[in-house]
Protein backbone atom coordinates (compact mmCIF):
# COMPACT_ATOMS: atom_id res chain seq x y z
CA UNK A 1 0.00 0.00 0.00
CA UNK A 2 1.62 2.95 -1.25
CA UNK A 3 1.75 6.44 -2.24
CA UNK A 4 -1.54 6.22 -4.81
CA UNK A 5 -3.43 3.83 -2.23
CA UNK A 6 -3.07 6.56 0.39
CA UNK A 7 -4.71 9.75 -1.46
CA UNK A 8 -7.61 7.53 -1.67
CA UNK A 9 -8.72 6.16 1.80
CA UNK A 10 -6.92 9.09 3.41
CA UNK A 11 -8.07 12.52 3.23
CA UNK A 12 -5.26 14.94 2.35
CA UNK A 13 -4.26 17.71 0.32
CA UNK A 14 -2.02 20.60 -0.95
CA UNK A 15 -2.22 23.49 0.92
CA UNK A 16 -3.75 26.17 -1.62
CA UNK A 17 -6.44 28.93 -2.08
CA UNK A 18 -9.61 27.18 -2.65
CA UNK A 19 -8.65 23.70 -1.23
CA UNK A 20 -11.82 24.35 1.53
CA UNK A 21 -13.80 24.95 -1.74
CA UNK A 22 -15.55 28.09 -3.02
CA UNK A 23 -15.85 29.56 0.70
CA UNK A 24 -17.39 32.54 -0.94
CA UNK A 25 -20.76 31.38 -1.08
CA UNK A 26 -21.07 30.96 2.69
CA UNK A 27 -21.33 34.55 2.96
CA UNK A 28 -24.43 36.16 3.98
CA UNK A 29 -22.86 39.69 5.06
CA UNK A 30 -20.04 41.48 3.13
CA UNK A 31 -17.23 43.28 4.24
CA UNK A 32 -16.98 46.63 2.50
CA UNK A 33 -13.69 48.77 3.39
CA UNK A 34 -13.91 52.67 3.40
CA UNK A 35 -10.09 53.58 2.18
CA UNK A 36 -10.50 57.02 3.76
CA UNK A 37 -11.00 55.59 7.21
CA UNK A 38 -8.39 53.16 7.10
CA UNK A 39 -4.61 54.26 8.32
CA UNK A 40 -3.13 52.91 5.26
CA UNK A 41 0.09 51.82 7.53
CA UNK A 42 1.28 48.81 7.91
CA UNK A 43 1.49 49.28 11.85
CA UNK A 44 -2.39 48.28 11.86
CA UNK A 45 -3.61 45.30 9.21
CA UNK A 46 -5.47 44.30 12.83
CA UNK A 47 -7.84 43.23 9.96
CA UNK A 48 -4.89 41.56 7.63
CA UNK A 49 -3.93 39.77 11.07
CA UNK A 50 -7.40 38.86 12.46
CA UNK A 51 -8.70 37.34 8.91
CA UNK A 52 -9.28 33.59 9.84
CA UNK A 53 -9.45 32.83 6.15
CA UNK A 54 -6.33 34.92 5.37
CA UNK A 55 -8.27 36.42 2.32
CA UNK A 56 -7.18 40.25 3.07
CA UNK A 57 -4.42 41.43 1.39
CA UNK A 58 -1.21 42.97 3.59
CA UNK A 59 -1.14 46.15 0.69
CA UNK A 60 -2.55 49.41 0.54
CA UNK A 61 -5.24 50.02 -0.40
CA UNK A 62 -6.71 46.78 1.32
CA UNK A 63 -8.66 44.26 -1.12
CA UNK A 64 -10.98 41.39 0.01
CA UNK A 65 -10.49 38.01 -1.61
CA UNK A 66 -14.88 38.21 -2.05
CA UNK A 67 -14.15 34.31 -3.65
CA UNK A 68 -13.20 32.97 -0.19
CA UNK A 69 -14.42 35.14 2.39
CA UNK A 70 -16.64 33.64 4.47
CA UNK A 71 -18.08 37.38 5.70
CA UNK A 72 -17.87 35.87 9.47
CA UNK A 73 -17.22 39.73 9.94
CA UNK A 74 -13.83 39.47 12.55
CA UNK A 75 -12.32 41.96 10.18
CA UNK A 76 -15.09 44.86 10.91
CA UNK A 77 -14.81 43.80 14.65
CA UNK A 78 -11.53 44.56 15.13
CA UNK A 79 -10.66 47.29 12.95
CA UNK A 80 -10.12 50.38 16.03
CA UNK A 81 -11.21 52.65 12.90
CA UNK A 82 -14.23 51.12 12.10
CA UNK A 83 -13.09 51.21 8.59
CA UNK A 84 -15.00 47.93 7.63
CA UNK A 85 -18.86 47.98 7.51
CA UNK A 86 -20.58 44.31 7.25
CA UNK A 87 -23.26 44.75 4.47
CA UNK A 88 -26.22 42.15 3.96
CA UNK A 89 -25.98 39.89 0.77
CA UNK A 90 -22.81 38.68 -0.90
CA UNK A 91 -21.64 41.64 -3.33
CA UNK A 92 -21.16 44.48 -0.82
CA UNK A 93 -24.07 46.25 -1.84
CA UNK A 94 -22.89 46.64 -5.49
CA UNK B 1 18.05 -23.94 21.90
CA UNK B 2 14.29 -22.42 22.71
CA UNK B 3 13.69 -19.46 24.74
CA UNK B 4 10.90 -20.57 27.07
CA UNK B 5 10.31 -18.04 30.13
CA UNK B 6 7.58 -18.03 32.72
CA UNK B 7 6.37 -15.14 32.21
CA UNK B 8 2.74 -12.64 32.37
CA UNK B 9 0.87 -11.41 29.91
CA UNK B 10 2.26 -8.32 30.22
CA UNK B 11 5.63 -8.86 30.12
CA UNK B 12 5.14 -11.09 26.90
CA UNK B 13 3.15 -8.43 25.37
CA UNK B 14 6.14 -5.38 25.97
CA UNK B 15 8.78 -8.53 24.67
CA UNK B 16 6.90 -8.78 21.61
CA UNK B 17 6.38 -4.89 21.09
CA UNK B 18 10.75 -4.98 21.90
CA UNK B 19 11.06 -7.97 19.04
CA UNK B 20 8.48 -6.20 16.71
CA UNK B 21 11.18 -3.09 16.94
CA UNK B 22 8.81 -0.20 17.85
CA UNK B 23 10.34 2.66 17.30
CA UNK B 24 8.05 5.42 19.43
CA UNK B 25 6.01 4.11 22.47
CA UNK B 26 3.59 6.55 23.98
CA UNK B 27 1.70 5.53 27.11
CA UNK B 28 -0.46 6.38 30.20
CA UNK B 29 -0.16 4.29 33.14
CA UNK B 30 -3.25 2.60 34.29
CA UNK B 31 -3.77 -1.15 36.39
CA UNK B 32 -3.54 -3.24 35.13
CA UNK B 33 -1.42 -2.53 32.00
CA UNK B 34 0.86 -0.34 34.06
CA UNK B 35 3.54 -3.34 34.13
CA UNK B 36 3.65 -3.17 29.80
CA UNK B 37 4.74 0.38 30.47
CA UNK B 38 7.35 0.04 32.96
CA UNK B 39 8.94 -2.69 31.19
CA UNK B 40 9.07 -0.92 28.13
CA UNK B 41 10.16 2.30 29.79
CA UNK B 42 12.65 -0.07 31.19
CA UNK B 43 14.06 -1.35 28.00
CA UNK B 44 14.20 1.74 26.43
CA UNK B 45 16.25 3.10 29.04
CA UNK B 46 18.74 0.41 29.49
CA UNK B 47 19.48 0.54 25.42
CA UNK B 48 17.82 -2.74 24.78
CA UNK B 49 15.35 -1.49 22.83
CA UNK B 50 15.89 1.45 20.05
CA UNK B 51 12.68 3.78 20.56
CA UNK B 52 11.23 7.11 22.04
CA UNK B 53 9.65 6.72 24.98
CA UNK B 54 6.88 9.82 25.38
CA UNK B 55 5.58 10.56 28.68
CA UNK B 56 2.37 12.05 27.91
CA UNK B 57 -0.57 13.26 30.38
CA UNK B 58 -3.05 11.18 28.87
CA UNK B 59 -4.37 8.50 27.20
CA UNK B 60 -6.12 10.81 24.60
CA UNK B 61 -2.28 12.14 24.49
CA UNK B 62 -0.55 9.13 23.98
CA UNK B 63 -2.92 7.76 21.06
CA UNK B 64 -2.77 11.63 19.07
CA UNK B 65 1.27 11.14 19.52
CA UNK B 66 1.54 7.36 18.55
CA UNK B 67 -1.24 8.63 15.44
CA UNK B 68 1.32 11.10 14.82
CA UNK B 69 4.58 9.11 15.04
CA UNK B 70 2.84 6.54 12.46
CA UNK B 71 1.97 9.23 9.96
CA UNK B 72 5.97 9.73 9.07
CA UNK B 73 6.28 6.27 9.30
CA UNK B 74 7.60 5.02 12.55
CA UNK B 75 6.33 1.46 13.86
CA UNK B 76 4.43 3.18 17.23
CA UNK B 77 2.40 1.08 20.22
CA UNK B 78 0.60 1.87 23.20
CA UNK B 79 -1.39 0.21 25.74
CA UNK B 80 -3.76 1.09 28.16
CA UNK B 81 -6.92 -0.23 30.00
CA UNK B 82 -10.65 0.47 30.62
CA UNK B 83 -11.20 4.05 31.91
CA UNK B 84 -7.96 4.98 29.79
CA UNK B 85 -9.32 3.02 26.71
CA UNK B 86 -12.43 5.09 27.49
CA UNK B 87 -10.29 8.25 27.23
CA UNK B 88 -8.61 7.51 23.93
CA UNK B 89 -11.88 6.81 22.60
CA UNK B 90 -11.77 10.04 20.39
CA UNK B 91 -8.56 9.24 18.93
CA UNK B 92 -9.15 5.66 18.01
CA UNK B 93 -11.57 6.85 15.44
CA UNK B 94 -9.09 9.41 14.85
CA UNK B 95 -6.37 7.04 14.11
CA UNK B 96 -9.09 4.34 12.06
CA UNK B 97 -10.03 7.58 9.64
CA UNK B 98 -6.45 8.58 9.28
CA UNK B 99 -5.74 4.80 8.39
CA UNK B 100 -2.12 4.20 10.32
CA UNK B 101 -0.98 0.69 11.67
CA UNK B 102 -1.00 1.63 15.53
CA UNK B 103 -1.42 -1.40 17.21
CA UNK B 104 -2.55 -1.26 20.86
CA UNK B 105 -2.29 -3.75 23.79
CA UNK B 106 -5.83 -3.42 25.68
CA UNK B 107 -5.52 -5.14 29.10
CA UNK B 108 -9.02 -5.75 29.56
CA UNK B 109 -10.69 -4.10 32.83
CA UNK B 110 -14.27 -3.44 34.09
CA UNK B 111 -15.57 0.24 33.57
CA UNK B 112 -16.41 2.93 36.48
CA UNK B 113 -18.13 3.71 37.76
CA UNK B 114 -18.65 1.79 40.42
CA UNK B 115 -14.85 1.70 40.27
CA UNK B 116 -13.00 -1.27 39.15
CA UNK B 117 -10.05 -2.68 38.61
CA UNK B 118 -10.77 -6.39 37.91
CA UNK B 119 -11.39 -8.02 34.24
CA UNK B 120 -14.18 -8.24 32.03
CA UNK B 121 -14.12 -6.97 28.41
CA UNK B 122 -16.38 -4.20 28.59
CA UNK B 123 -13.87 -1.31 27.64
CA UNK B 124 -12.93 -3.39 24.47
CA UNK B 125 -16.72 -3.66 23.35
CA UNK B 126 -16.87 -0.24 23.87
CA UNK B 127 -14.43 0.40 21.28
CA UNK B 128 -16.43 -1.64 19.36
CA UNK B 129 -17.79 0.98 15.95
CA UNK B 130 -14.43 2.70 16.00
CA UNK B 131 -12.99 1.05 13.00
CA UNK B 132 -9.88 -0.70 14.78
CA UNK B 133 -9.75 -4.73 14.26
CA UNK B 134 -9.90 -6.53 17.83
CA UNK B 135 -8.12 -10.17 18.33
CA UNK B 136 -8.58 -11.44 21.75
CA UNK B 137 -5.87 -13.63 23.27
CA UNK B 138 -7.14 -16.60 25.70
CA UNK B 139 -3.05 -17.58 26.69
CA UNK B 140 -0.07 -15.55 27.70
CA UNK B 141 1.62 -16.82 24.41
CA UNK B 142 -0.95 -16.08 22.04
CA UNK B 143 -0.29 -12.33 23.55
CA UNK B 144 3.01 -12.40 22.59
CA UNK B 145 2.25 -14.20 19.00
CA UNK B 146 -0.45 -12.13 18.24
CA UNK B 147 0.83 -8.69 18.61
CA UNK B 148 3.36 -9.47 16.62
CA UNK B 149 1.10 -10.82 13.56
CA UNK B 150 -1.07 -7.06 14.57
CA UNK B 151 1.72 -5.58 12.74
CA UNK B 152 1.58 -7.45 9.80
CA UNK B 153 -1.97 -7.24 9.27
CA UNK B 154 -2.04 -3.50 10.52
CA UNK B 155 0.99 -2.73 8.43
CA UNK B 156 -0.42 -4.74 5.02
CA UNK B 157 -4.24 -3.07 5.60
CA UNK B 158 -3.52 -0.05 6.74
CA UNK B 159 -5.99 -0.14 9.58
CA UNK B 160 -4.79 0.11 13.48
CA UNK B 161 -5.36 -3.30 15.30
CA UNK B 162 -6.19 -3.83 19.31
CA UNK B 163 -4.78 -6.67 20.93
CA UNK B 164 -7.16 -7.56 23.70
CA UNK B 165 -5.97 -9.90 26.73
CA UNK B 166 -7.82 -10.02 30.24
CA UNK B 167 -6.66 -8.22 33.28
CA UNK B 168 -5.03 -10.41 35.94
CA UNK B 169 -6.24 -13.51 34.40
CA UNK B 170 -3.74 -13.52 32.28
CA UNK B 171 -2.04 -9.87 32.81
CA UNK B 172 -0.94 -10.72 36.18
CA UNK B 173 -0.59 -14.53 35.87
CA UNK B 174 2.88 -16.14 35.03
CA UNK B 175 3.08 -18.98 32.57
CA UNK B 176 5.47 -20.55 30.06
CA UNK B 177 5.91 -18.28 27.24
CA UNK B 178 7.80 -19.36 23.79
CA UNK B 179 10.01 -16.09 23.21
CA UNK B 180 11.01 -16.25 19.24
CA UNK B 181 14.26 -15.15 17.97
CA UNK B 182 14.81 -11.66 16.71
CA UNK B 183 16.14 -12.47 13.56
CA UNK B 184 12.99 -15.26 13.11
CA UNK B 185 10.63 -12.17 13.92
CA UNK B 186 12.47 -9.70 11.57
CA UNK B 187 11.95 -11.85 8.65
CA UNK B 188 8.63 -12.03 9.39
CA UNK B 189 7.79 -8.25 10.35
CA UNK B 190 10.67 -6.04 8.11
CA UNK B 191 10.76 -2.79 8.33
CA UNK B 192 8.58 0.05 8.10
CA UNK B 193 8.60 0.73 3.77
CA UNK B 194 9.27 4.32 4.64
CA UNK B 195 6.43 4.94 2.45
CA UNK B 196 4.68 7.07 5.34
CA UNK B 197 1.83 9.43 4.55
CA UNK B 198 4.00 12.55 5.20
CA UNK B 199 7.10 12.72 3.44
CA UNK B 200 9.89 15.35 3.64
CA UNK B 201 9.47 18.46 1.47
CA UNK B 202 6.01 17.74 0.68
CA UNK B 203 3.38 20.00 1.82
CA UNK B 204 0.55 19.06 2.67
CA UNK B 205 -2.77 19.34 4.51
CA UNK B 206 -3.83 16.05 6.55
CA UNK B 207 -7.46 15.05 7.17
CA UNK B 208 -8.68 18.24 6.97
CA UNK B 209 -12.19 19.19 6.32
CA UNK B 210 -14.25 17.47 4.35
CA UNK B 211 -17.71 18.11 2.41
CA UNK B 212 -20.21 15.69 1.83
CA UNK B 213 -19.85 15.26 -1.87
CA UNK B 214 -16.83 14.69 -3.86
CA UNK B 215 -15.09 16.90 -5.50
CA UNK B 216 -12.11 19.22 -7.31
CA UNK B 217 -9.26 20.08 -4.91
CA UNK B 218 -7.33 23.87 -5.78
CA UNK B 219 -5.34 21.95 -8.44
CA UNK B 220 -8.75 20.15 -10.07
CA UNK B 221 -8.48 16.66 -9.08
CA UNK B 222 -11.50 15.10 -8.29
CA UNK B 223 -11.60 13.96 -4.25
CA UNK B 224 -13.37 11.57 -2.29
CA UNK B 225 -16.16 12.83 -0.17
CA UNK B 226 -16.36 11.54 3.46
CA UNK B 227 -18.60 8.54 2.50
CA UNK B 228 -16.23 7.69 0.40
CA UNK B 229 -13.32 7.33 2.52
CA UNK B 230 -15.55 6.11 4.84
CA UNK B 231 -16.83 3.08 3.04
CA UNK B 232 -13.27 2.06 2.38
CA UNK B 233 -12.30 1.70 5.45
CA UNK B 234 -15.14 -0.81 5.96
CA UNK B 235 -14.41 -2.74 2.53
CA UNK B 236 -10.89 -2.92 3.84
CA UNK B 237 -11.90 -3.97 7.46
CA UNK B 238 -14.12 -7.00 5.60
CA UNK B 239 -10.54 -7.59 3.61
CA UNK B 240 -9.17 -7.97 6.56
CA UNK B 241 -10.87 -11.28 7.72
CA UNK B 242 -8.56 -13.12 5.20
CA UNK B 243 -5.59 -10.92 6.26
CA UNK B 244 -6.04 -12.14 9.76
CA UNK B 245 -6.57 -16.08 8.94
CA UNK B 246 -3.53 -16.05 6.42
CA UNK B 247 -1.21 -14.18 8.62
CA UNK B 248 -1.65 -16.71 10.96
CA UNK B 249 -1.38 -19.50 8.72
CA UNK B 250 2.26 -17.55 7.60
CA UNK B 251 3.09 -16.88 11.60
CA UNK B 252 2.03 -20.98 11.79
CA UNK B 253 4.81 -21.66 8.79
CA UNK B 254 7.24 -19.85 10.53
CA UNK B 255 6.72 -20.22 13.93
CA UNK B 256 5.10 -23.89 14.38
CA UNK B 257 2.30 -22.07 16.05
CA UNK B 258 -1.48 -21.25 14.44
CA UNK B 259 -4.05 -19.55 16.97
CA UNK B 260 -7.20 -20.47 14.36
CA UNK B 261 -6.88 -17.87 12.45
CA UNK B 262 -10.27 -15.93 13.13
CA UNK B 263 -12.10 -18.52 15.06
CA UNK B 264 -10.76 -21.86 17.09
CA UNK B 265 -12.63 -24.61 17.26
CA UNK B 266 -12.11 -27.24 20.37
CA UNK B 267 -13.54 -30.67 20.41
CA UNK B 268 -15.99 -29.68 17.67
CA UNK B 269 -16.16 -32.30 15.08
CA UNK B 270 -18.80 -34.66 16.45
CA UNK B 271 -20.58 -31.70 18.91
CA UNK B 272 -23.99 -31.51 19.02
CA UNK B 273 -23.66 -28.49 21.35
CA UNK B 274 -21.33 -25.17 21.60
CA UNK B 275 -20.23 -23.19 23.79
CA UNK B 276 -19.23 -19.46 22.27
CA UNK B 277 -16.61 -16.80 23.29
CA UNK B 278 -13.81 -14.91 24.14
CA UNK B 279 -10.70 -14.41 25.13
CA UNK B 280 -10.01 -16.44 28.52
CA UNK B 281 -13.17 -17.35 29.07
CA UNK B 282 -13.32 -19.23 25.97
CA UNK B 283 -10.12 -21.21 27.23
CA UNK B 284 -11.93 -22.00 30.15
CA UNK B 285 -15.14 -23.18 28.40
CA UNK B 286 -12.91 -25.75 27.12
CA UNK B 287 -12.45 -27.26 30.82
CA UNK B 288 -16.56 -27.22 31.08
CA UNK B 289 -16.92 -28.82 27.37
CA UNK B 290 -14.82 -31.98 28.59
CA UNK B 291 -17.11 -32.08 31.85
CA UNK B 292 -20.07 -31.54 29.87
CA UNK B 293 -18.43 -34.84 27.52
CA UNK B 294 -18.19 -37.03 30.50
CA UNK B 295 -21.80 -36.32 31.06
CA UNK B 296 -22.88 -37.24 27.88
CA UNK B 297 -23.53 -34.19 26.20
CA UNK B 298 -21.25 -34.08 22.97
CA UNK B 299 -20.12 -30.31 23.65
CA UNK B 300 -17.43 -28.07 21.58
CA UNK B 301 -15.96 -24.49 22.35
CA UNK B 302 -15.69 -21.86 19.65
CA UNK B 303 -13.38 -18.92 20.45
CA UNK B 304 -13.74 -15.95 18.18
CA UNK B 305 -10.44 -14.01 18.30
CA UNK B 306 -10.94 -11.68 15.87
CA UNK B 307 -14.23 -9.79 17.08
CA UNK B 308 -13.45 -6.72 14.75
CA UNK B 309 -13.87 -7.58 11.91
CA UNK B 310 -16.67 -10.07 12.52
CA UNK B 311 -16.31 -13.42 11.28
CA UNK B 312 -19.67 -14.15 10.35
CA UNK B 313 -19.37 -16.84 7.23
CA UNK B 314 -16.62 -18.96 9.53
CA UNK B 315 -19.07 -18.79 13.05
CA UNK B 316 -21.98 -19.74 10.20
CA UNK B 317 -20.05 -22.61 8.82
CA UNK B 318 -18.28 -24.07 12.25
CA UNK B 319 -21.85 -23.65 13.84
CA UNK B 320 -24.19 -25.48 11.05
CA UNK B 321 -24.27 -28.49 12.55
CA UNK B 322 -24.93 -28.03 16.11
CA UNK B 323 -28.33 -28.19 18.17
CA UNK B 324 -27.37 -25.89 21.12
CA UNK B 325 -25.38 -22.43 21.23
CA UNK B 326 -24.35 -21.28 24.59
CA UNK B 327 -22.95 -17.83 24.63
CA UNK B 328 -20.81 -16.81 27.81
CA UNK B 329 -19.23 -13.25 27.73
CA UNK B 330 -17.93 -10.24 29.89
CA UNK B 331 -19.98 -7.58 28.52
CA UNK B 332 -23.20 -5.82 27.73
CA UNK B 333 -24.91 -3.77 25.74
CA UNK B 334 -26.73 -2.05 28.05
CA UNK B 335 -30.45 -2.04 27.58
CA UNK B 336 -29.94 -4.86 25.25
CA UNK B 337 -28.26 -8.05 25.89
CA UNK B 338 -24.29 -9.45 25.17
CA UNK B 339 -22.89 -7.81 22.40
CA UNK B 340 -21.03 -10.90 21.03
CA UNK B 341 -24.35 -12.91 21.49
CA UNK B 342 -26.36 -10.12 19.59
CA UNK B 343 -23.36 -10.46 16.69
CA UNK B 344 -23.90 -14.35 16.38
CA UNK B 345 -27.35 -14.44 16.42
CA UNK B 346 -27.29 -11.74 13.40
CA UNK B 347 -24.54 -13.77 11.71
CA UNK B 348 -26.50 -17.03 11.71
CA UNK B 349 -29.75 -15.72 10.53
CA UNK B 350 -28.14 -14.31 7.68
CA UNK B 351 -26.73 -18.40 6.81
CA UNK B 352 -30.28 -19.55 8.07
CA UNK B 353 -29.40 -21.45 10.85
CA UNK B 354 -31.23 -21.49 13.81
CA UNK B 355 -29.64 -23.20 16.60
CA UNK B 356 -31.35 -22.89 20.05
CA UNK B 357 -29.00 -20.03 21.12
CA UNK B 358 -28.89 -18.83 24.75
CA UNK B 359 -26.66 -15.71 26.29
CA UNK B 360 -25.25 -15.30 29.71
CA UNK B 361 -23.84 -12.58 30.82
CA UNK B 362 -20.82 -13.50 33.17
CA UNK B 363 -17.86 -12.23 35.11
CA UNK B 364 -18.49 -8.49 35.09
CA UNK B 365 -16.21 -6.64 37.32
CA UNK B 366 -13.78 -9.39 37.96
CA UNK B 367 -16.35 -11.94 39.50
CA UNK B 368 -14.87 -15.31 39.48
CA UNK B 369 -16.45 -17.65 36.87
CA UNK B 370 -15.85 -21.68 37.15
CA UNK B 371 -16.35 -23.96 35.17
CA UNK B 372 -19.12 -25.62 37.29
CA UNK B 373 -20.72 -22.54 36.57
CA UNK B 374 -20.68 -22.92 32.83
CA UNK B 375 -21.41 -26.52 32.87
CA UNK B 376 -24.92 -25.87 35.03
CA UNK B 377 -25.70 -23.03 32.58
CA UNK B 378 -24.88 -24.54 29.26
CA UNK B 379 -26.46 -27.57 30.77
CA UNK B 380 -29.75 -25.90 31.31
CA UNK B 381 -29.65 -23.95 27.92
CA UNK B 382 -29.60 -27.41 26.17
CA UNK B 383 -32.12 -29.64 28.32
CA UNK B 384 -34.50 -26.61 29.38
CA UNK B 385 -35.90 -23.56 26.75
CA UNK B 386 -32.94 -21.08 25.45
CA UNK B 387 -33.02 -18.01 27.54
CA UNK B 388 -30.65 -14.74 28.00
CA UNK B 389 -29.54 -13.68 31.36
CA UNK B 390 -26.88 -12.87 33.81
CA UNK B 391 -24.78 -15.56 36.00
CA UNK B 392 -24.12 -15.56 39.24
CA UNK B 393 -26.30 -12.59 40.52
CA UNK B 394 -26.58 -11.87 44.12
CA UNK B 395 -29.56 -10.05 44.40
Amino acid sequence: MAEDTNKLIVARSAPAAGEAGRTGDWRSHTPVIDQDRCTGKDTCLLCWLYCPDGVISSEFPLEIDIEYCKGCGVCAEECPRDAITMVEGRTGGD
Amino acid sequence: MTDIRIINANEAAALAAQLCRVQVVAAYPITPQTPVTEDLAAMIERGDLKAEYLTVESEHSAMAAVVAASQVGARVFTATSANGLLYMHEMLHWAAGSRVPVVTACVNRGVGAPWTILNDQQDSIAQRDTGWMQLYCRNNQEVLDTIIQAYRIAEQMLIPVMVCYDGFVLSHTNTPVEVPDQEDVDRFLPPTDGKHLIQEQERMNLNPLILSDPRPDASGEMKPGYMEFRFRLQEDLISSLDAIDRTDKEYGRQFGRVWGGLVWEYRMNDARHALVSMGSLASECTIAADTMRKQGLRTGVVGIRAYRPFPAEALAETLRRVETVAVFEKDISYGYGGAVASDLKAALFDANLRPRLSSFVAGLGGRDVRPEQIVQAATDAILKEPTSRWMDVRL
